[in-house]
Formats: structure tokens, sequence, C-alpha cells
């Protein structure tokens, strides 16, 4: 790898066994007019050059904050980060002072969000947006900026790159527009991308295209990858790793093959058996009962005890750790033995 | 009443088109959008036909014609016999009662400022022959009970329910008229996954109970082969594909289909590398200037010159047990829904 950063705060390349990015007992705040909202609770996870880690969660349940946290846009009044770190390359970024961190936002750590025509700014046009990325970040010059927007866009593989330079992001469609997130994403190289439900509001014909570049991308660069998603099925398509959030926290970590083989917490189960399978048409859908939490009030102990089947009186009083089952896998579920053997509690 | 598997709804050569306008002044016509372009189907009652395709493609239009708020530019749909589409007035006011609609959003299809019983009770406001007005407010609570949300919440507005119990709310008032057809347009799709099944389970429940008939629009498609007794497949505006669950998912002849469901993702990581995946390039054209001949040519595999000059009707082809609108179909097995 070849960077030029004036301010290389952050080492190239691995040092040692440190991953490439890693988030350590990550707890971000809010303080609302409705009390104080633990959004994330100890959150940890880490990722490797080239690889590929799912966060799984429902609305509610942290992913997005987590993910904001790493890159450094959270409002901070209302949100505070009271404890943790975030490690890139093993410099903690929520230490560093606030121009390093744009050093690394955007250059060596990027995102994508899941809207991109509210991600876009509609009054100008595509190519001067992606454009930016070259002229802030790399002083170049407008002429050579706009050339390597083309470039870019031939990249994610916009038909007719150089004619519509100069249009604005409402006259490309939903699977165009994202392209064109991508495209400012990768411009500068980043060694980490955050896709935030990338094709979420996109119709599966397209979000197949979206997936396939991406995992092209990464191929060719060797990206690491963070998917935030709810749809167990792309999951299972890209992921390597799996983090399932549910209440601010992480419920259960998992390889995909082991995750999708035997889950080891009950929300994981509950999730995966609620998909529509073929044999079981005709029959209700299993659903796990009762709603999300709030998260102004949370349950006592385990957070979801009250949707639990395999609930006990413990549940209620302690919040289980996350339990190791092996080197790779984790379950905050006081019974991850039962519900790995598929004993209903 | 009709008894179970009759047909309910006959929908026959549906068209609808909205038309271009240039001019402030004087208006001209310089084209139309063909939202909907010949649509033909039935529905018995008691069945679930689902409808699945792009954005664009025109089902949330057929939904809208369906349920006569928008006015067909030809064709007709006959509901026990009688056109919806031609009604007016009073006979439309009364036709109306048999088709209902549970909408997309929970959140921005409930008025804020009412409240659920006030949501729940309007139907009853407008048809007042269906319930005598000192007997409502026990209609309602019997109608919020059968969608499993407490009767005695009657008084609270929809913010301060959950998004799954905002959708109940929604449902409750698509059931008050005792509708025989309810038209859900994509009823799931704004929930959270966990709630998602509830919602679905309480749609099957109240099928069986009240002898629905659904038209269940839906781009999941495994949510929709889970509740669907037939499925159709539309393509800008038109229908490609029309079967029963089993033969559009396991047997599907139109290359467009055999597309959308390659493309579904599986929920199962197990041998995702050697998954045959059919990637569609580009976008579906403007349906304000479609393909010739067949609409699909565009980005299909096996177009040849006649797909250009001859449009494929929906039709039987050899080889295969359903309706297809290919000139070249022929079954073939993508599995991947499971």
């Amino acid at each position: 790898m070849s960077k030029t950063s004036p301010h290389a705060l952050p080492a190239e390349g691995g040092l040692g066994n440190e991953p490439l990015l890693a988030v350590d007992d990550l707890h971000v705040e809010f303080a609302t007019r409705a009390g104080l909202v633990r959004a994330v609770n100890g959150v940890s996870y880490s990722l490797q050059a080239g690889e590929t880690l799912a966060v799984l969660g429902e609305s509610g349940s942290g992913k997005s904050v987590t993910a904001q946290a790493i890159m450094g846009i959270l409002d901070m009044p209302p949100a505070r980060i009271p404890k943790g770190e975030v490690r890139f390359n093993g410099t903690d970024l929520l230490r560093l002072s606030e121009e390093a961190r744009t050093q690394v936002r955007g250059q060596r750590i990027a995102m994508i969000f899941q809207d991109a025509l509210s991600a876009l700014n509609p009054v100008f046009t595509v190519g001067w947006q992606i454009s930016e990325m070259f002229r802030v970040h790399r002083g170049m010059g407008k002429r050579d900026a706009v050339k390597k927007a083309v470039e870019l866009m031939d990249r994610v593989r916009i038909p007719g790159a150089k004619q519509r330079v100069n249009d604005y992001p409402h006259q490309f469609s939903g699977g165009m527009r994202q392209r064109i997130m991508i495209a400012m994403a990768i411009a500068l190289d980043p060694e980490v991308l955050i896709a935030d439900e990338p094709t979420t509001a996109l119709d599966v014909t397209v979000q197949a295209q979206v997936m396939e570049l991406l995992a092209e991308l990464q191929r060719e660069s060797n990206m690491g990858m963070i998917l935030i998603t709810h749809d167990l099925g792309v999951v299972a398509d890209v992921a390597d790793k799996i983090a399932v959030m549910y209440g601010g926290r992480i419920v259960e970590n998992a390889s995909v093959h082991d995750i999708y083989k035997a889950p080891a917490h009950p929300y994981t189960k509950g999730l995966l058996e609620s998909i529509p399978r073929v044999d079981l048409k005709g029959q209700d859908l299993y659903a796990i009962k009762g709603l999300p939490p709030n998260l102004l009030d949370m349950p006592t102990g385990c957070a979801f005890h009250p949707r639990c089947p395999y609930r006990q009186d413990n549940c209620v009083t302690d919040s289980p750790p996350l339990y190791e089952i092996s080197g790779t896998r984790n379950s905050a579920c006081h019974y991850w033995r039962e519900v790995l053997d598929g004993d209903q509690g | 009443m009709a008894t179970k598997g009759e047909t309910i709804l006959e929908v026959r050569d549906l068209v609808k088109h909205f038309p271009l306008n240039q001019g402030i002044m004087f208006k001209k016509q310089i084209g139309a959008i063909k939202a909907v372009d010949g649509v033909s189907f039935d529905l018995a009652s008691g069945e679930t036909l689902g409808v699945v395709g792009e954005s664009g493609c025109g089902k949330s239009t057929l939904a809208k014609v369906l349920m006569a708020l928008e006015r067909p530019t030809s064709g007709s749909v006959k509901i026990n016999g009688r056109d919806i589409a031609k009604a007016k007035g009073a006979e439309l006011k009364r036709m109306r009662r048999n088709i209902q609609m549970v909408m997309q959003d929970p959140y921005t299809s409930l008025n804020p400022r009412m409240t659920v019983g006030d949501i729940v009770g309007e139907p009853f406001d407008i048809h007042t022959e269906v319930a005598p007005k000192g007997d409502r407010t026990r209609k309602v609570q019997e109608l919020l009970e059968v969608v499993g949300l407490n009767p005695d919440h009657i008084n609270r507005y929809p913010h301060q329910f959950s998004g799954g119990q905002r959708q109940r709310i929604g449902i409750a008032r698509g059931l008050a008229l005792q509708p025989e057809i309810i038209v859900c347009d994509e009823p799931v799709s704004a929930l959270d996954v966990s709630i998602q099944a509830q919602v679905i389970n309480l749609l099957e429940r109240l099928q069986n109970e009240f002898n629905l008939a659904y038209i269940f629009i839906a781009h999941d498609l495994s949510v929709v082969r889970h509740i669907s007794d037939r499925v159709a497949v539309m393509y800008l505006g038109k229908v490609v594909e029309l079967g029963k669950d089993v033969e559009i998912y396991d047997k599907p002849a139109h290359p467009y289909s055999q597309a959308l469901l390659s493309a579904v993702p599986v929920p199962d990581p197990e041998g995702r590398d050697q998954r045959e995946r059919i990637i569609l390039q580009g976008d579906p054209p403007s349906p304000a200037n479609p393909p010739s001949g067949c609409r699909f040519r565009t980005r299909c595999w096996k177009a040849q010159e006649i797909c250009a000059t001859e449009e494929p009707l929906l039709q039987i082809r050899p080889g295969t047990s359903h309706e297809s609108a290919c000139h070249f179909a022929e079954t073939h097995d993508v599995v991947h829904v499971n």
C-alpha cells in the first residue's frame, strides 16, 4: 500500500496480531428530553483486511450508532461516548484530534448510506460531488478531479460515465445513485468500508448488482467491510462473520457458517426460524413474541428476557456476560448450551 | 357472499395510462406512462394472489385501480360480476365495501390526530348502514380484539403504538366493513424482521376466519411464497407469468421470473459460491416508452428478432403447465427462495 497522508497517525498495515479495526467495549449514550438513552452498551468487534463482518439487528439495536461512532459522525452532544475504544491499526480514533480524525474519515475509513437520494446533495452534479473527495483530500485541481470522477464512475459501472458526470442525483435511478455513493466511498482507496443497509431501499435485482459490485471492489483492493443490515439473506451471501445486536449489545458473534447451522442465542434462533420455509407452507410462521425493547426503559437482566422462550429466573436479574463458546464464537445467553442443542427451555 | 373457491374478482385487459402533458396554458399530451398495460386475472374467494415485481412495474397502480381509487383507461374490474371501474355514486360506494386495502407504511397511513377508535370506526361513518351509531364502540372494540390489540386502548393515538401494532390498526380498519377482498400493498415491508412474522400470521388467521381473498403485493419473494396460492410476476405494466406458487417458484418459465428468483439472497451460507445467479444488467426501461414487442427483450439473454416485432401473449407454453409471456419459455429451476 502506498499512501501519502501528511498526518500518518494510525500506522500503515498490520501491527503484529492487531486487527485492522477493533471496537472495544464501546458505550454510546444520548441525552434526550425523555432521559438518558444507552444506545450502545459495551460493543466489541474486530475486522481484518479483506474480511466482511455483518452486523445484524433490528431498528434501535444500536448497529448504526456503532458505525457512526467508528466514523466519528455522531452529533456530540446529544451523543456521548463515556467509555470504549475504536482502534484502527492500533490507534484509538476516539482520542485523536478532530484534525487527525478528518485524515482518517473518508480517506481510510469510508461509509455508504442506505438512502442514496438523501445522502447526495441535490443541487450539485454527481461529478462535482465525487470529485470533491479529490479536491478536498488530495488538493487536486478541478479538471483533474473531474477526470478522476469519470474514472470512478466507470469503475462502479455507470454506463456512459463521461456523458453523465454533469447530471444531478435526481436524474439517476436508485441503483445508479447507490453506485455513485459507492464511487465516493472508494474514491480514496479506503482500508475499511462501512455499508449501512446499502441495498435496503433497492429491488432484489438491483440489490444483486450492487452486492456483486461491492464484492468485486473488495476483492480488488482487499478492503475490510462492515455490512450493517437486517436481511438474513444478504448476510448469508456475503459475510465471513456475524455480530448480532439486540438492545445495544452484541448478543451473539460467530462465523457465518456456525450461526446458520446452529444459533447459540435465542434471539438469533428466533430470527432464523421466522424466515418463511417452503416445507412449512400453510403453517404459522414462527414469530418472536412481543416487541423490541424501549431503550428508555430497558428490561432488567437480559434485555431479551421478556420475549425469550428459554427464560429462567436468573435472566430477569442477571445480565448475561458474553460467554465464550469457542475461540471465534460468543453468546450472551445464560442458557446458550440449551439453545445450541435445540432444547426448548 | 361467495362461497369458497368461487370467482369473486375478474380483471380483464386492465389498462391505466397516465398522460404526460407539455405546456402550461394549452396542455398538449405528448405521451403516456403506461403503468398498467393489459392485465387480466381472476381471484377466487378465500384465495391469495401474490403480485411481485420491481418498483415501477405497476403493482401499486394495479392496486389503486382495483380499489377504484384510479379510473382505468380501459378494461374491467368485476367484483361478483359487477364492474367497479364503471360504477358511480351510490353503487360505487356500495361496491367499495367489498374491497378494502391495507397500506404499506403504518406510520403515514394513520392520521396522527385521530384516536384508534376513530380510525377503525371511520368506515362506519361513511357506510352508516353497516353499524348503527350506538353500536359502533362495541364493533370497534371487537375489531381491535380480532387483530390482537387491547380493546381498552380505543382512545389512544397512533404514536402510542409500535409499528407492528399500527399495522394491526390498519388491518382492523380494512376489516371493518367485512369485505370479501383485501388488497395488501407491501403490508410488512416497513416492519422489523421479528415483527413481520406476527403480522403475516395474523393475515393468514383472518383469511381462514372470514374467508377473505387477498391481493398480496410485496417485493419479498419468500413472504409472497409463504402466503400465496397463486403468484403473478409483473414487468413494466404487464403480467409476464402467472401460476400456482409451486409453478412459479420451482418451475419459472419466463426469463424475468428466473432472474428475479435467482437474485433473491438465500438465508443459508452453505454452497453460496456454487449458486447460479442471473444478474440483469441495467435498469428497467421507462414505462413512458417501453420497448416494442416483448418488454423484457432489452435485458433478456434469450432475445431474438421475433421478440422485437411480436409481443408474446400470456398463455400456456409447450412444456409448461402455467401461463407465461415469452416466445422462448422453458422451465428452468433456479431453486433459490427456500
